[in-house]
């Protein structure tokens, strides 16, 4: 009887899975989108003038570092195939190292701005007008957003970390940390177009 | 109607799957770092972009180059260009799907 006993296991349907919960992210983001569109058409000055105000380098250089940290946690996985475990935690070590130097860098950002009172229901804010009030309101609930998606993303890849040491993600059984890469992925490519929307389009 | 659909989907996906596993594709090491230099390229001219002033065409520059990028992650970072076809398939509905409600929601604002 006991012969008989099998694992089951679907990499594909994990696969597939990790990708149909992408596409309701990617349509979550999709709304945010929309719904700044159409702020941006109506208040097209405001918009203008508010995003001059964003600090370009660090948004620069946040996004180099998330580029970095995806082709990281990609070549972990190669790392995985080609059976070299130490050279994949290390390069997962790397992510979430780059993973918290954006972290960081937001909250700089972010208080920087805080202290000059711009934040959401801001009475100095408010004053500026309609449009500073709807880019600020847009670029603190997406960028924040993101942030909750890089922190359960360094949570994942964590997780895949105590795995790989444990020897319950293996050079045969990798899918689970192909689906956190999968995931930290779609965390970029979010902030692929967050950073050219609210920083650059000046 | 629905079943019969995705009974082909479901066939379709595990054909490939055995053809995958004949595969078991790793990318090599270089593959990531050239395409993470392009991204960084790609990124450094979306920003001197910015510095010349262009009009509403900035937007349209700024947007594709956005778009170019998340091809090669997609593509590369993600593999859906050694995966399953499937995938691709999906995400392009899933982004044609955004892009659609971005337009029709733009025509509302400006034609009303």
């Amino acid at each position: 009887m006991s012969l008989n006993m099998e694992i089951h296991r679907d990499d594909l349907a994990s696969k597939t899975g990790m990708w149909l919960f992408l596409f309701t992210e990617m349509i979550l983001f999709g709304g945010l989108f929309v719904v700044y569109s159409v702020y941006r058409y109506k208040n097209a000055d405001a918009f203008h003038l508010a995003a001059h105000e964003l600090n370009i380098f660090f948004g620069t250089a946040n996004t180099i570092i998330l580029l970095i940290s995806s082709s990281t946690i990609a070549m972990s996985i190669t790392a995985m195939q080609k059976k070299n475990k130490t050279f994949a935690l290390l390069l997962l070590g790397i992510t979430i190292f780059l993973g918290l130097v954006f972290l960081a860098n937001k909250y700089v950002e972010w208080g920087h701005h805080i202290k000059e009172h711009i934040y959401p229901g801001s009475a100095v804010l408010a004053l500026r007008g309609q449009g500073d009030v709807l880019f600020y309101g847009l670029y603190f609930f997406m960028t924040g957003l993101h942030a909750l998606h890089i922190i359960i993303g360094l949570v994942f890849i964590g997780f895949i970390v105590v795995f790989i040491i444990r020897g319950k993600v293996t050079s045969d059984n990798f899918v689970l940390h192909e689906n956190s890469g999968l995931y930290w992925h779609l965390v970029d490519l979010i902030w692929i177009f967050l950073f050219p929307l609210f920083y650059l389009i000046t | 109607m629905d079943i019969s659909l995705s009974l082909i989907l479901f066939d379709y996906l595990k054909r490939s799957e055995i053809m995958e596993n004949e595969k078991n594709h790793i990318i090599p090491y270089r593959t990531f770092l050239i395409v993470l230099a392009g991204l960084i390229v790609l990124t450094l001219t979306s920003v001197a972009v910015t510095k010349i002033y262009l009009g509403t065409l900035t937007v349209f520059i700024a947007l594709f180059i956005a778009a170019l990028k998340s091809t090669f992650v997609l593509r590369v970072f993600m593999h859906l260009k050694f995966e399953n076809k499937m995938f691709t398939l999906m995400v392009i509905a899933v982004t044609l799907l955004i892009g659609v409600v971005i337009f029709i929601t733009l025509l509302d604002y400006l034609f009303r």
